[in-house]
């Protein structure tokens, strides 16, 4: 496909997308790819070191931690990239209608979104959080509702931007209809931006979800989550701080992957790097050379 | 064949509940016949894009209506296959994803006229306006200037639509192509039996093309005259267009 | 004796190893005008930017810019930086994006009178508004307080030209100043520039794709096309007797629609040559 061959030169990009694909594909399949059981207590075998059948050692109620954390990519990354989906999903219809048609509806939105952009986001979630009970569920519920408004406005914009464009204008006056237009001409140029700024914000809802669970509001135990490990090791942080290097390391990485996915996929879904050779070693002087003289016009 | 009656078009200027206005056309009115090429000269500012967009039903006017063939033009189904346009801007003409093939053939689709021979068509058009088979397969971003305005041209006749609307279409081109353009719009009229509505600032070039124009100021008609009666303009803002313009002098004029 | 001698000019793209401007040498005489005609892409205004010094960062260049004797090619930056504005003043295309979107055109301007005069305020402020009244600009205080949008392409140029008149340099180079400018705008400009050179006797460096503009206002012209200098020559022999094959079909092509205009415009009326004198604002 296009985009995995644009992205095939960079290579902290593959890497990145290896790594996610790799995580995503074991949380998945956790029960098969998990040693132990995750929740199962071994009181002997408390603060164990690592050794051949437990990799990474036990935690403080004995339990397997390479196990804990495998499950533990269920809630830490998966659901949330199903929040982030729908969160996006939402923002973006509601982008597309204000952006699309401006006037009325395009204000009446706005100032919708303005009133769940003032609310500050952390205290929301947490308000949210206090009425609903804590749970999974509910915060992801939470960032739902608070994060939509912003996707729909940055969407929006580049809706706006695109709409302009001259050949909307030619659409528009060859009479294609309004949805065919938007599906064949604005979203794919502005899926580049909702992929950036999609990937962009999936590190900081996996973070945010990190830091409730850490507090304590997030999963509930026995479960398994990234955050609440972190937040069982806090007793030992000094005593026995390799417990607390699993769990950290594990979030530092898939946020950063996402991290470096999002820089790449920008450069990656820019149209003007297509061509019509596909011939390998060509294609980069040829890139170089349309680019450079599509910018000077 | 086209009739503008009576338009007028203001913008909202200032926030959500203002009432300001901003008069860009105010009232309107001319015809435009088939087969003709109906220039409309005037100046930034003056109201011309915006009149064009009115024409290609882009927008709806505050009062007054268009119609095209005696139906109002903001009917979609009555614009399709029989209006087209050309814009000035060609690097935003075509949407960077498509292929030159594809964005020849997107007016076809939308009319369900597609058939298995499309690529001939597709051929044909692009030798008509100039360039060779090979570009079926490019992208925008790979066409020069005047290529690129050549598929934007071959794209508005891809329907072989009854009237086109130039908005500024080569005011951004070099003047040597500027003239292989105007060429082909001339023999392109003849072929198809079109009638061109040409929006431009640049009087040398509507009277190359045109059979009529109207000048155009601050949202009105200042008057308006076959070409040939040019010389013979009245008022008095044509004719300090027509002594303010900067022409070309060859060996003859010395 | 000439104020600019560029002397094996070459141009190139660090990133990708384009040669943009072969090996380029021309003059420009105290006095005179030089224009640059070409189309887009042949390297008319990367050439001028050269002089500047003002490409891109990834644009390099080598070769000799002698300017009043002085090879500025060779110069620190912050020495250019002088000569800039002082010296060497440019006149863009666009003047929305040439000046600073965000302030007043007074702010800007003050800016510039005083990097590179001494006088207060009161002081820039009257020799501006003197300069901008010779360049035909009503109300120039009430100019001075309006942002860039506010203006139009016309008047833009016009501040740009009364900013020459009281920088008073040595050279002008005017970069495309009226391609993006309607009819009347156009000629007002052009007359503003010939009255420019005609009071302070400066060289300009005239770049265009107009040729009818650049028959009006330049004594010399310069041909280029895809970054090599094809002609040179006095204007009138260019233009009435053009050697080289691509000037010759530039100048068909210009003429072909002059002619047609001019034909429309005297059929058959006598007194229609001389009927349309160009009246100066």
């Amino acid at each position: 496909m296009r985009l995995l061959r644009n992205l095939s030169k960079d290579k902290l990009a593959m890497t990145s997308l290896a790594v996610i694909v790799v995580i995503v594909a074991v949380g998945v399949f956790a029960p098969l790819c998990a040693p132990h059981d995750p929740e199962e207590v071994n009181m002997k075998l408390r603060y164990a070191s690592s050794s051949w059948s437990y990799w990474l050692g036990n935690d403080h109620l004995g339990r397997c931690v390479l196990s804990r954390l495998i499950y533990g990519i269920r809630p830490s990354v998966l659901w949330v990239m199903v929040a982030l989906m729908i969160s996006v999903l939402v923002g973006a219809v509601v982008g597309f209608i204000a952006g699309y048609f401006k006037g009325k509806a395009d204000a009446w939105i706005m100032r919708l979104c303005d009133v769940m952009l003032s609310f500050p986001g952390y205290v929301m979630t947490l308000a949210v959080v206090g009425i609903l009970g804590a749970g999974l569920e509910h915060i992801l519920i939470a960032f739902v509702v608070m994060k939509w408004a912003w996707f729909a406005r940055v969407i929006r914009t580049s809706v706006m931007q695109f709409s302009e464009m001259e050949y909307v204008k030619f659409a528009k006056a060859s009479g294609i209809g309004s949805f065919r237009i938007i599906t064949k001409h604005i979203i794919p140029v502005t899926f580049a931006d909702v992929a950036v700024i999609a990937s962009g914000s999936m590190c900081s809802m996996m973070l945010q979800i990190s830091g409730l669970s850490f507090l304590g509001l997030g999963i509930q135990a026995p479960h398994a989550e990234w955050g609440m490990m972190l937040n069982e090791t806090r007793e030992v942080m000094f005593s026995r701080p390799e417990l607390m290097l699993a769990p950290g390391l594990a979030i530092v990485i898939v946020v950063s992957a996402f991290n470096f996915l999002s820089d790449a996929l920008q450069v990656a879904l820019d149209p003007k790097l297509m061509t019509s050779t596909s011939q390998g070693k060509l294609r980069k002087k040829e890139v170089g050379k349309a680019v450079y003289e599509y910018s000077r016009g | 064949m086209l009739k503008v009656d009576g338009i007028e078009k203001s913008y909202k200027q200032g926030g959500l509940f203002s009432k300001q206005r901003l008069k860009i056309l105010k009232k309107v009115a001319f015809e435009c016949q088939h087969g003709e090429c109906l220039g409309i000269i005037g100046e930034s500012g003056s109201g011309k894009s915006t009149l064009g967009r009115l024409i290609l039903g882009i927008e709806k006017p505050d009062r007054g209506r268009i119609l095209f063939e005696g139906k109002n033009v903001n009917d979609r189904r009555v614009r399709r296959g029989s209006i087209s346009a050309v814009f000035q801007n060609y690097t935003s003409s075509i949407n960077p994803f498509l292929t030159v093939e594809e964005a020849i053939m997107e007016p076809l689709k939308a009319q369900k006229k597609v058939e298995p021979g499309m690529q001939i068509k597709v051929d044909t058009l692009l030798h008509q306006v100039g360039l060779d088979s090979s570009y079926r397969l490019k992208y925008p971003h790979e066409l020069s200037g005047g290529e690129a305005q050549r598929v934007c041209i071959a794209r508005a006749i891809s329907t072989e639509p009854r009237c086109i609307v130039f908005d500024e279409a080569i005011s951004s081109l070099d003047v040597s192509v500027q003239i292989q353009v105007l060429r082909l719009l001339k023999e392109l009229k003849q072929f198809y039996q079109m009638s061109y509505v040409f929006i431009t600032h640049d009087i040398q070039a509507a009277a190359y093309i045109c059979d009529r124009v109207i000048i155009f100021r601050d949202g009105q008609i200042e008057e308006m005259v076959p070409i040939e009666q040019l010389k013979h303009v009245q008022s008095d803002y044509a004719r300090r267009l027509l002594t303010y313009l900067i022409t070309f002098q060859g060996e003859d004029q010395g | 004796m000439n104020i600019v001698e560029v002397k094996h000019l070459k141009i190139w793209d660090a990133n990708t190893d384009k040669v943009i401007i072969h090996n380029s040498s021309f003059q420009v005489k105290q006095g005179s005008c030089l224009a640059i005609v070409g189309e887009s892409g042949s390297g008319k205004s990367v050439t001028c930017r050269s002089i500047m010094r003002l490409n891109k960062p990834w644009l390099r260049q080598s070769g000799t810019i002698l300017f009043k004797g002085e090879d500025i090619n060779q110069l620190s930056e912050q020495e250019m930086r002088r000569r800039r504005g002082k010296n060497l003043c440019m006149i863009l295309q666009n003047g929305m994006s040439a000046f600073d979107p965000a302030c007043v055109i007074g702010v800007h301007i003050r800016e510039t009178l005083q990097t590179h005069f001494d006088w207060n305020n009161k002081e820039s402020e009257r020799k501006i508004m003197s300069a901008m009244e010779s360049v035909m600009l009503k109300n120039p205080q009430e100019i001075l307080n309006q942002y860039p949008h506010q203006l139009s392409g016309g008047m833009l140029q016009r501040i740009m030209i009364a900013l020459a008149l009281v920088l008073e340099p040595d050279l002008i180079i005017a970069d495309e100043p009226t391609t993006a400018l309607d009819t009347i705008s156009q000629y007002e400009v052009v007359e503003q520039l010939i009255r420019l050179r005609e009071r302070m006797g400066c060289s300009m460096l005239f770049i265009s794709h107009d040729l009818g503009v650049v028959q009006k206002i330049a004594d010399e012209v310069m041909v280029m096309k895809d970054g090599a200098i094809v002609e040179s020559g006095h204007i009138r022999s260019v233009f009435t007797k053009p050697k080289h094959a691509y000037t010759q079909y530039l100048v068909s092509t210009r003429l072909e629609l002059s002619n047609h205009f001019r034909k429309l415009m005297r059929g058959g009326d006598t007194d229609a040559q001389g009927g349309w004198d160009r009246k100066v604002l």
